[in-house]
């Protein structure tokens, strides 16, 4: 049987992803650059592809509010948003790890106003890291489908019950078009058998959910909150592997790297810039230059322990962020550096913080980091942040 | 509505002794959960109850002490209406059948932080019956201000002191927001009047779409009353005016209590500690009030 490829826009790959997974609702407010995915899903309703209910919330509020609603009584849900959307729904966020609802979400990463743009960056969604969901962020369009049908499998797996938000790139994933290998449907009907849960309000056995605790108990509720997200590094990782064996596509789980296992300067990487430095990686290998790079997948949970061997040989490590916490550095740098502190990685550690508000980064730009590293790992000085492509002059 | 005359009424007599809402922590005389017990008696096991952050949340979901029989969830405080939604969309995606979604929430979470759901709920056409229960402040956070704090109120963010005279503003006008969405079916009760709220609950029950019920349900720790006398004061409420029984149905209201003369407003002012700094003045101002709120009802609404 020939495979089915489709020349789709990352929206459409994710639209079609979710539609394969089966979900019983679909809740979602529009918000550039997501607004094809749920367009695209209506249009699957429509037409009777996919036997879903539709709501047409009124705010992300309550998108994220119904799709709890829905999980609660054992349906599986789905929902979609970026940036401002993503934030107005943070209430929701923490109330769906916390209620242990599994919920997926594509989430289209964008820069946060002020000042407004509508472009890419990942400042709404690293911000939100400690909202309980499980992040994984894609590099391509394919990537993006074959994680949507995973993340049903990985959120509402009973060992997890976590909800979990697939991340990418605003435009340059979103609106990027590519060719998309289609799953069969009979295939992920047997990668992903329907939602079951004993979590859920039904008439035979009633519930009360969603209570309250008092000092003495509510410890234990986050501890296995953190214990559910830390059960995910298997589950994940059964799926990858899993998935690999049905659909040939394997994602190797938590990071996947390249040309890093005698790089002497390495990037860590989130998303889709990673296509890019694989290309810069293949043209500086090609003049000598041990370079490498490690893409991180999953943010939460953290790949602490590949990152420390991954990188356990190199002179001198980048991470590469579109992301900034004020006062202090990128989130991601802060996350890969406490990692490697633990087992007391103290080569220099970069970290580039770029393509904010949907700034292209080049490969002149990426061959620049890994040229400094290159100088750093040699003995130049270096500040930890590197604002790079800066367009105004600066004092320091 | 046809389908509601086949139904037996429910009655003092015929109500079931069966409890869906007890052993919760409310206030002595607390008239949310009286509002609150009475719709599930109506509505019975196979209902869905959602909750917002509020009251009857933090009276009758603390783990490990559940209060309610029937399944029943808190919601985010704006979130009551489009959870609610959720549940009833997802059972429904899901098959299960002969079910009843229902949404309780207070003044606060209805009027003010849980409009903008409601209103979408209402638009969408979702299977839920939706019971705002006033009691005119936010009393779960110790008596402040919400938008259906009427005139003059003493609350504990609208002191009553010599320059702001307690609560400086009216009551939103609810029942007709939402009615002006041309919901299926809306109506105002109390609980001092526990048969017709009975009988508008049974008959928004029958409703295949959204119906709203703003019940009046008095809190004695937040109005300084008496706890033994809460349904009297929800009584005296609408028998002096200050709240009033209607319905809105297929575009049209009506008044289902029409008094030909009220009884006193200053009477049911001043047995309210909220109440007791008001003027001669304010009582006159809040009369007039009633007065002109009565004589459009009366003008534009059916009654009898």
């Amino acid at each position: 049987m020939s495979k089915k490829r489709e020349f789709i826009s990352g929206d459409e790959a994710v639209a079609i992803g979710v539609k394969l997974s089966r979900p019983h609702v679909i809740a979602a407010y529009p918000i550039t650059p997501q607004t094809i995915t749920v367009e695209r899903l209506s249009e699957m309703v429509e037409r009777g592809e996919l036997n879903a209910e539709y709501m047409h919330v009124e705010s992300e509020h309550s998108a994220i509010s119904a799709a709890m609603g829905a999980s609660a009584v054992g349906a599986r849900t789905f929902t979609a948003s970026s940036s401002q959307g993503l934030l107005y729904m943070t209430e929701g966020l923490h109330y769906a790890s916390g209620g242990r609802f599994p919920v997926v979400m594509m989430n289209a990463n964008r820069s946060v106003a002020l000042p407004w743009s509508i472009y890419g960056d990942q400042r709404d969604s690293l911000s939100l890291l400690d909202s309980g969901w499980i992040q994984v962020y894609v590099e391509d369009a394919q990537e993006a489908l074959d994680m949507m049908i995973q993340a049903f499998r990985i959120a509402e797996h009973p060992d997890v019950l976590t909800p979990m938000m697939v991340n990418l790139d605003g435009f340059i994933l979103t609106h990027t078009y590519e060719i998309v290998e289609i799953p069969e449907q009979s295939q992920v009907d047997a990668f992903l058998p329907p939602f079951q849960t004993p979590n859920k309000m039904c008439f035979n056995n009633p519930k009360n959910m969603g209570f309250s605790s008092q000092p003495n108990d509510n410890t234990e509720f986050k501890y296995q909150q953190n214990l559910a997200v830390l059960n995910a590094v298997k589950v994940l990782e059964q799926a990858d592997t899993d998935f690999a064996t049905m659909f040939g596509r394997k994602y190797n789980g938590m990071v996947d790297e390249y040309q890093s296992a005698d790089a002497e300067v390495l990037l860590v990487t989130l998303g889709s810039v990673t296509g890019t430095v694989r290309d810069v990686v293949d043209e500086m290998r090609a003049e000598g230059h041990k370079v490498g790079v490690i893409k991180i997948r999953y943010m939460r949970p953290f790949p602490e322990e590949q990152l420390q061997s991954l990188t356990a040989k190199a002179k001198a490590i980048g991470v590469l962020e579109k992301d900034i916490s004020f006062g202090y550095e990128g989130t991601v740098y802060t996350n890969v550096n406490s990692a490697l502190a633990k087992v007391g990685n103290t080569v220099p550690k970069l970290n580039f913080v770029g393509g904010l508000g949907g700034r292209d980064i080049s490969k002149a730009d990426i061959r620049n980091m890994f040229l400094k590293l290159q100088r750093v790992a040699a003995g130049e000085a270096y500040k930890t942040v590197d604002f790079f492509n800066l367009n105004v002059e600066t004092n320091e | 509505m046809s389908s509601a005359n086949t139904l037996t009424r429910i009655t003092p007599k015929n109500i079931t002794d069966q409890e869906f809402f007890y052993g919760h922590k409310a206030c002595a005389g607390c008239g949310g959960s009286l509002a609150v017990r009475l719709a599930l008696k109506v509505l019975g096991e196979r209902t869905y109850a959602a909750f917002p952050a509020g009251c009857m949340a933090a009276v009758g979901f603390i783990y490990p002490q559940m209060a309610f029989t029937n399944n029943a969830i808190i919601t985010t405080f704006p979130g009551v209406a489009s959870m609610a939604s959720g549940i009833a969309v997802g059972a429904k995606a899901l098959g299960i059948q002969n079910f009843k979604t229902v949404a309780f929430a207070g003044d606060g979470g209805t009027a003010d932080i849980g409009l903008q759901a409601l209103s979408g709920m209402i638009d969408r056409g979702d299977d839920v019956l939706y019971i705002c229960y006033d009691n005119e402040a936010y009393m779960n956070t110790g008596i402040q201000k919400s938008g259906l704090t009427p005139f003059g109120t003493q609350t504990t963010t609208t002191p009553a002191g010599k320059n702001i005279h307690g609560s400086k503003t009216q009551k939103k006008n609810l029942f007709e927001i939402i009615a002006a969405h041309d919901i299926p079916y809306a109506a105002t009760a109390s609980i001092g009047y526990p048969q017709d709220y009975i009988d508008k609950v049974q008959k928004a029950a029958q409703v295949k779409g959204p119906a709203f019920i703003h019940v009046y349900a008095s809190c004695p720790t937040g109005w300084g009353t008496p706890t033994e006398t809460s349904v009297e004061i929800a009584k005296e409420a609408v028998d002096c005016g200050l709240f009033f029984l209607a319905e809105y149905e297929n575009g049209d209201y009506r008044l289902t209590r029409n008094p030909k003369q009220f009884a006193s407003v200053a009477d049911y002012l001043k047995k309210q500690g909220r109440f007791k700094h008001l003027s001669d003045a304010d009582i006159a101002s809040i009369e007039a009030h009633r007065d002109h709120k009565w004589e459009r009802m009366r003008r534009m609404w059916n009654h009898q």
